[in-house]
């Protein structure tokens, strides 16, 4: 029963995660009042003159509670955190998506053709290393929405590994497999669908990989900035309220969608992958 | 308008290298009759797959032109199937959506059924119809993705089939099965092929004229070998033909000593008889009957 690396491997994890929150908990006590606690210091929550990181008991006590109800909404500053990371993921599947209709065409453009690659290539080598946060004043002054700011600063980060991966995926298809395409005499356009397509498909995969990894990591920064909803938006607004027990149960659940959004397209990837 | 199916004018292909042109070979004549299974030798190279390449239309010749039934060769055609040497199978696709793919490109108009039943006809003629058509060729031995590669050539009924090294990276074992395959399968459809080989035996049994090639650069084809032997043909028994081995001691010969020789470029006071020129016509087998000792060029014609 044992001997599966898989269940090893579990066990060990297991038991990891239970000593690091058995230190996490006992590391953190406040000291014992030593005498009866005055009026002020039983106000104050303690004797203790100083904030502590909250427990992982109180973390799970909180998750437990948000969880339950994750989508009530009382008002601009109380929603559940189901409705925040909804806002978060449509940003991001927008800004994604919305890129990917441009990065994929125009990276077909310029993985076929080596002038278009030229060409283009001064452009990417400049915009790509630029922060996407960079872009946030330029855009909230042209965009003038605070919304479509934050969806524009996710388009922008997230177009570059599709467009670079997909021409590199389009340029790497096989001769042989392009002589196949032309000695059955297919039209370009049948020839991108039914050869080149699927021949690059898993390296474009991989890109958008990349790019919604990306993607989730800049929305929470983003919202931070625009503020209004979001999880990122979140997190910070129970940093204000100084309830940290939000903002540690909040980190995880960035986590958990982030590793849930890299999961869908790595199984997407397996779909289209091919061997040869 | 040619009198022949196939006809290669003047043919030659030149490449821009660092220190002037680099010709990989010239003045390449010949033709093929309809049905004709024409088998082309010469050392690595001298520049076979580029002829292969121009003739499928994939590659454009520096000089001369190509001819089949009358039109002039510009671009790939579904008239000319191509087999490759890495079989070319689109890794994603199973077996059988490999034929279905050449199948639908060659008539767009059919019915799934009628295009289902086209390939499964091909597919069982080279031996692949028992569920392994199913599978994907990366789950295929070398051999069936081969035979894949023959029934999608063979399925669009191309007027011109060209092989290029087809069994190349078979074991010898697979190889002499797929050959006596393409025996059989050529016998019945009297397929026009054209195909190159490294394999002396190989183009021995399967065809009727070999044209031998001296070593590149500058190769040209310097005789077209007449095949005498007669069909249907195995394997096991046409080494017993006394044909057999002055046509393969004429083919030796050649590959180890004369494609040397005769390489270079022509002499520039002979240029003008080398062009159009057609190779020199060889029959070993009826030379070695006629009491011949060697090898005895037997005619010489200008194109």
């Amino acid at each position: 029963m044992l001997q599966s690396l898989n269940i090893r491997a579990a066990l060990v994890s297991i038991g990891l995660l239970a000593l690091m929150l058995i230190i996490w908990e006992f590391a953190n006590q406040p000291p014992e009042a030593t005498k009866a606690l005055t009026e002020y210091e039983m106000l104050m929550g303690g004797a203790d003159q100083e904030a502590r990181v909250p427990p992982p008991s109180q973390v799970i006590g909180r998750a437990i509670e948000e969880l339950s109800d994750p989508f009530y909404d009382a008002g601009p500053n109380d929603k559940g955190i189901g409705i925040q990371l909804a806002y978060s993921i449509y940003r991001v599947l927008t800004g994604f998506s919305l890129a990917a209709l441009i990065a994929i065409p125009v990276g077909f453009l310029i993985g076929m053709s080596p002038l278009m690659y030229k060409a283009l290539n001064p452009f990417i080598q400049v915009l790509r290393p630029i922060s996407p946060l960079a872009w946030m004043p330029l855009a909230l002054f042209i965009i003038k929405d605070s919304e479509a700011s934050s969806i524009f600063v996710i388009f922008i980060c997230s177009i570059w590994p599709m467009l670079i991966n997909t021409a590199f995926g389009v340029a790497g298809v096989r001769k042989d497999w392009v002589n196949v395409a032309r000695t059955h005499e297919l039209s370009p356009l049948r020839t991108a669908t039914t050869v080149i397509l699927p021949a690059a498909a898993p390296t474009i995969l991989t890109g958008m990989r990349i790019s919604i990894g990306i993607a989730w990591l800049v929305i929470v920064a983003a919202e931070m900035l625009v503020g209004g909803t979001g999880i990122g938006y979140y997190v910070w607004n129970e940093w204000n309220n100084l309830d940290l027990t939000s903002v540690i149960f909040s980190i995880l659940m960035i986590g958990v969608v982030g590793m849930l959004l890299d999961l869908a397209l790595s199984t997407a990837t397996r779909l289209v992958q091919y061997e040869e | 308008m040619s009198k022949h199916f196939l006809e290669i004018e003047n043919l030659a292909r030149r490449f821009p290298g660092k220190d002037g042109e680099l010709t990989v070979f010239e003045n390449a004549n010949f033709s093929l009759e309809k049905g004709e299974f024409v088998c082309i030798i010469g050392h690595s190279g001298c520049g076979k797959s580029t002829i292969m390449n121009v003739l499928a239309g994939l590659d454009a010749p520096t000089e001369g032109n190509v001819f089949m039934d009358g039109v002039e060769v510009s671009g790939p055609s579904l008239d000319r199937g191509v087999v490759f040497q890495n079989y070319s199978l689109l890794p994603w696709l199973t077996a059988l959506q490999n034929v279905v793919f050449a199948v639908r490109s060659r008539w767009p108009g059919w019915s799934k059924e009628q295009i289902r039943e086209h390939c499964y006809k091909y597919l069982e003629m080279v031996g692949l119809g028992d569920g392994a058509e199913l599978r994907k060729p990366s789950q295929l031995s070398g051999g069936m993705r081969q035979r894949v590669s023959i029934a999608r050539a063979f399925a669009i009924q191309p007027k011109l089939l060209l092989l290029d090294e087809p069994f190349g990276a078979l074991d010898a074992l697979t190889r002499g099965t797929i050959q006596d395959e393409l025996v059989k399968i050529c016998d019945a459809t009297r397929q026009t092929v054209f195909m190159i080989t490294h394999d002396v035996d190989e183009a021995i049994l399967l065809a009727d004229r070999i044209l031998l090639m001296t070593n590149g650069p500058h190769a040209r084809i310097a005789e077209s070998v007449k095949v005498d032997l007669q069909h249907p043909r195995q394997r096991g028994k046409i080494i017993h033909d006394p044909g057999y081995y002055p046509i393969r001691n004429h083919l030796v010969d050649f590959l180890v000593r004369r494609s040397e020789e005769l390489s270079g470029a022509v002499a520039p006071e002979t240029v003008e008889q080398a062009a159009g020129a057609y190779p020199t016509e060889v029959n070993p087998a009826a030379d070695a009957g006629a009491g011949g000792s060697s090898a005895r060029i037997t005619a010489a014609k200008a194109g």
